[in-house]
């Protein structure tokens, strides 16, 4: 059981709520019919599988319904920051180093460290991980 | 019923009256009917329990969808209350029998008296006009049950996952959450009561389990007959 911050309803919000929903910004070809079936089957079926940081769409299923996209940790499952559709990630694979040393992410498990912040951090500490 | 009273086309949509008139021969049934038939819903009123849970059938339930600016304008027009710009919000006109809550960011469910809901939804889009907004009348899909009584508190602790204490769920708030592995919008009109907006195929599930985890501080589920 753990929270996660949903962008739209602007709170954090119990995972039984939430359902994820594969990689997050992948774009459809504009023309589908001067793809290859290479590149079609691409889009389609094939999506990456990171060591690390990972962009994924999820939804507030049973909340306002919305799909939003988090970055998750792979390793770790921390996730760092959720954020709605259509807008770009803050840390990605290139800048998750620099981000973590300049203090915007927090060890503690569970809770996401971008938006916003639990008002108690001795909540984080309490949680059993 | 005249069918010229009962259905209607503003704009390019056609509409009509869910509500059958009494005259139409048409016994209106509730998503509690079943319970009913079960023997789970009595009538309303009775001795005073812990907690005290009672349906609202067949009031006006519309969802509409569409831009803030757009729709707050119609809405104070037509209902007196402003949109709850805010995500979870929840507003109840003067009276108290009409609200309108946030949903998502471009959705909000409008609660009126039952038989409201047709002329306010022909009005709605007739003052929208060609706007980019869509009313859904949803009242066959759900109803709505208040919990009241000094336990109600406790038996949604036990029921949802969602934080009941009054600095997660203060009045004037509404969230859709899990109630008891099925989905529920949990809302908190005023100080007094909480309301669950449930949907029609689990209403008796729902009703079930409200009156199992009731049963240790005594709990009734009351309906008035239609
Ligand atoms: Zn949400």
């Amino acid at each position: 059981m753990f929270h996660i911050f949903c962008p739209y309803c602007q709170e954090y919000r119990e995972e039984e709520e939430f359902h994820p929903s594969g990689q997050a910004h992948l774009v459809r070809p504009a023309d589908p019919a001067s793809v290859s079936d290479d590149e079609w089957g691409d889009y389609l079926f094939f999506r990456d599988n990171p060591r690390g940081i990972h962009h994924e769409m999820w939804v507030h299923r049973l909340g306002c319904r919305k799909f939003f996209n988090i970055t998750r940790d792979t390793t770790s499952y921390e996730i760092l920051e959720t954020y709605r559709m259509g807008e770009q990630p803050s840390i990605t694979a290139a800048n998750a180093e620099v981000r973590r040393e300049q203090g915007v992410q927090t060890a503690d498990g569970g809770w996401q460290t971008v938006g916003a912040q639990p008002e108690n951090s001795r909540l984080n500490e309490e949680t059993p991980s | 019923m005249s069918e010229a009273h009962s259905e209607a086309s503003v704009g390019n949509a056609a509409t009509f009256d869910t509500h059958p008139g009494a005259d139409a021969g048409v016994t209106p049934e509730s998503p509690l009917q079943w319970s009913r038939v079960q023997g789970h819903v009595t009538e309303e009123g009775g001795a005073a329990e812990q907690i005290r849970v009672v349906e609202r059938p067949f009031l006006g339930h519309l969802v509409l969808r569409g831009g803030a600016i757009t729709l707050d304008e119609a809405v104070r027009a037509e209902l007196g209350v402003s949109l709850p710009g805010k995500p979870l919000g929840l507003v109840l006109d003067a009276e108290g029998s009409r609200s309108v809550q946030w949903v998502s960011p471009d959705e909000w469910l409008v609660i009126v008296p039952a038989g409201e809901e047709f002329e306010l939804e022909n009005r709605l889009r007739a003052r929208l006009g060609d706007a980019h907004f869509a009313i859904v009348n949803v009242g066959g899909g759900q109803t709505l049950l208040e919990l009241s009584g000094e336990k109600a508190r406790e038996l949604l602790m036990k029921s949802v996952v969602y934080d009941v204490h009054e600095h997660g769920l203060p009045v004037g708030k509404a969230v859709g959450t899990v109630f008891a592995k099925t989905s529920v919008v949990l809302r908190r009109p005023t100080e007094a009561r909480f309301e669950l907006v449930v949907r029609r195929s689990f209403a008796d599930y729902c009703v079930r389990w409200l009156r199992d985890a009731g049963r240790e501080y005594g709990l009734r589920v009351e309906s008035a007959s239609p």
